[in-house]
């Protein structure tokens, strides 16, 4: 685990330069997708931009909403560059209602467009990953495996680890699907399939997860649901007459 | 139509798949649910969010004694610095400006210079020229600074009321937002 690369006085948080790497690439590989579908890839380019800005933007003013009285009194605060005050989940909701209604006016169509972003968010998750691995986040149970690490003051899962590998696996079928094959939306739902399938299954060597109702893992139970949620629209794509004529 | 090459989400195998992965999945959170204690890190002493926070035990600059587990019951904002590091100077204020801001409100503010890398004098010299109010301990043999994994100057810890960390900031300089809103969200808490 190496969080922090001291250059001189400069402390470089190295997960958030993985993570900025992730962007980049997942970027690179979406443009590359988008022009494999036929689609434009400056405006797919457009969409994770706009995206990725206004999630950013997003979280900052969720955050400052939250604290309306420091940031009344210190506006400026507003501008830190730091990652600390954001609110995630109001970024994430914007950035994707953001990104939904540029796509709409684009016309970039929806399935397609999903396709093309599977292989650069497959490559984002890589990354996310190996930020894991430098912070020592996300990290596993307390356990007696012969391949257990000791992180943290006790020998645990190398959860960082499996994530990776999964990543990485997830990452190598994605690359392997066309894209609109064999119909739009195909790599995105099974990447999503994937991506929750493991999720459910490496959270049970986590030692850091929410727990709801007392001992069930939450990361596991929304797992699921996304994972059958996948799955039902997938099916539903294959059969795009399904229930139309019902 | 049915498009071929999916064929394994379509009819009856797509139904099948479906209830399988619903069983298989239900069961799989059901075994795996943790033993007690397997979750969490509270109890153990590291220094990252989550984790109690390892004690320290350090001469003041005045003389006396600060043990961290005293602390208990209250907010603590643990500031590990050194004099010739220019990001610890620069959020020195801000620091001071929350002590005066919030004395007497269940939050200590507990500098910790690491004197291992820097010294008495200057740290002293340091205090003065910032008119540091605050408890400032003096980690001589640099036992904090290893217990604390400290990696970068300055790094600053956010301890809640039961001596579990609860963010982490390596390096600096700290925004004063991130101080008045960590020690806002810890205070609502309640004790």
């Amino acid at each position: 685990m190496l969080p922090v690369l001291q250059i001189g006085p400069a402390a470089i948080q190295l997960p958030g330069l993985l993570l900025i790497a992730g962007v980049w690439l997942g970027s690179m590989l979406a443009e590359r997708g988008a022009r494999r579908s036929g689609l434009s890839g400056e405006g797919v380019e457009r969409l994770i931009l706009v995206g990725l800005a206004s999630g950013i933007l997003g979280a900052r003013l969720g955050y400052a909403a939250r604290y309306l009285e420091v940031y009344a009194r210190d506006p400026l605060a507003l501008l830190a560059l730091t990652p600390v005050t954001l609110a995630p989940d109001v970024g994430a909701a914007i950035g994707l209602i953001a990104a939904l209604v540029y796509g709409q006016r684009r016309r970039l169509p929806l399935g397609p467009t999903l396709d093309a972003l599977t292989p650069g968010m497959a490559a984002f998750a890589v990354c996310l990953a190996l930020a894991h691995v430098a912070s020592g986040d996300a990290f596993g149970a307390a356990t007696d495996v012969p391949w257990a690490i000791v992180l943290w003051g006790m020998p645990r899962h190398p959860s960082q680890v499996y994530e990776l590998l999964a990543a990485l696996a997830i990452l190598a079928f994605v690359l392997r699907l066309r894209p609109g094959t064999p119909f739009p939306g195909y790599a995105f739902g099974v990447f999503v399939a994937l991506s929750a399938a493991a999720r459910l299954v490496l959270e049970a060597f986590r030692g850091d997860s929410v727990m709801w109702f007392g001992t069930l893992r939450a990361a596991q139970i929304v797992s699921l649901v996304i994972l059958l949620a996948a799955l039902a629209v997938l099916r539903r794509l294959v059969h795009p007459m399904a229930g139309a004529g019902r | 139509m049915t498009h071929a090459p999916a064929s394994w989400l379509s009819g009856g195998r797509g139904r099948l798949l479906m209830a399988t992965v619903f069983v298989l999945g239900s069961a799989w959170i059901f075994i795996t649910r943790p033993v007690e204690g397997a979750v969490t890190g509270g109890a153990i002493p590291s220094p990252r969010a989550g984790f109690a926070a390892p004690e320290v035990d350090l001469e003041r600059l005045e003389g006396d004694r600060v043990r961290l587990s005293d602390l208990r019951g209250r907010v603590v904002v643990l500031n590990i610095w050194a004099s010739w590091c220019p990001p610890c100077r620069a959020e020195m204020p801000a620091l001071q400006a929350l002590h005066e801001q919030r004395l007497g409100q269940g939050v200590v503010l507990l500098g910790i210079n690491s004197t291992v890398q820097d010294s008495e004098q200057a740290a002293r010299e340091f205090a003065a020229e910032y008119g540091l109010s605050f408890p400032i301990a003096l980690d001589r043999d640099g036992e904090a600074t290893r217990l604390y994994q400290v990696r970068a100057l300055p790094s600053t810890f956010f301890i809640d009321r039961q001596g579990i960390i609860r963010r982490v900031v390596v390096g600096g300089p700290l925004n004063p937002s991130v101080l008045e809103t960590t020690v806002l969200d810890l205070l609502g808490e309640g004790g």
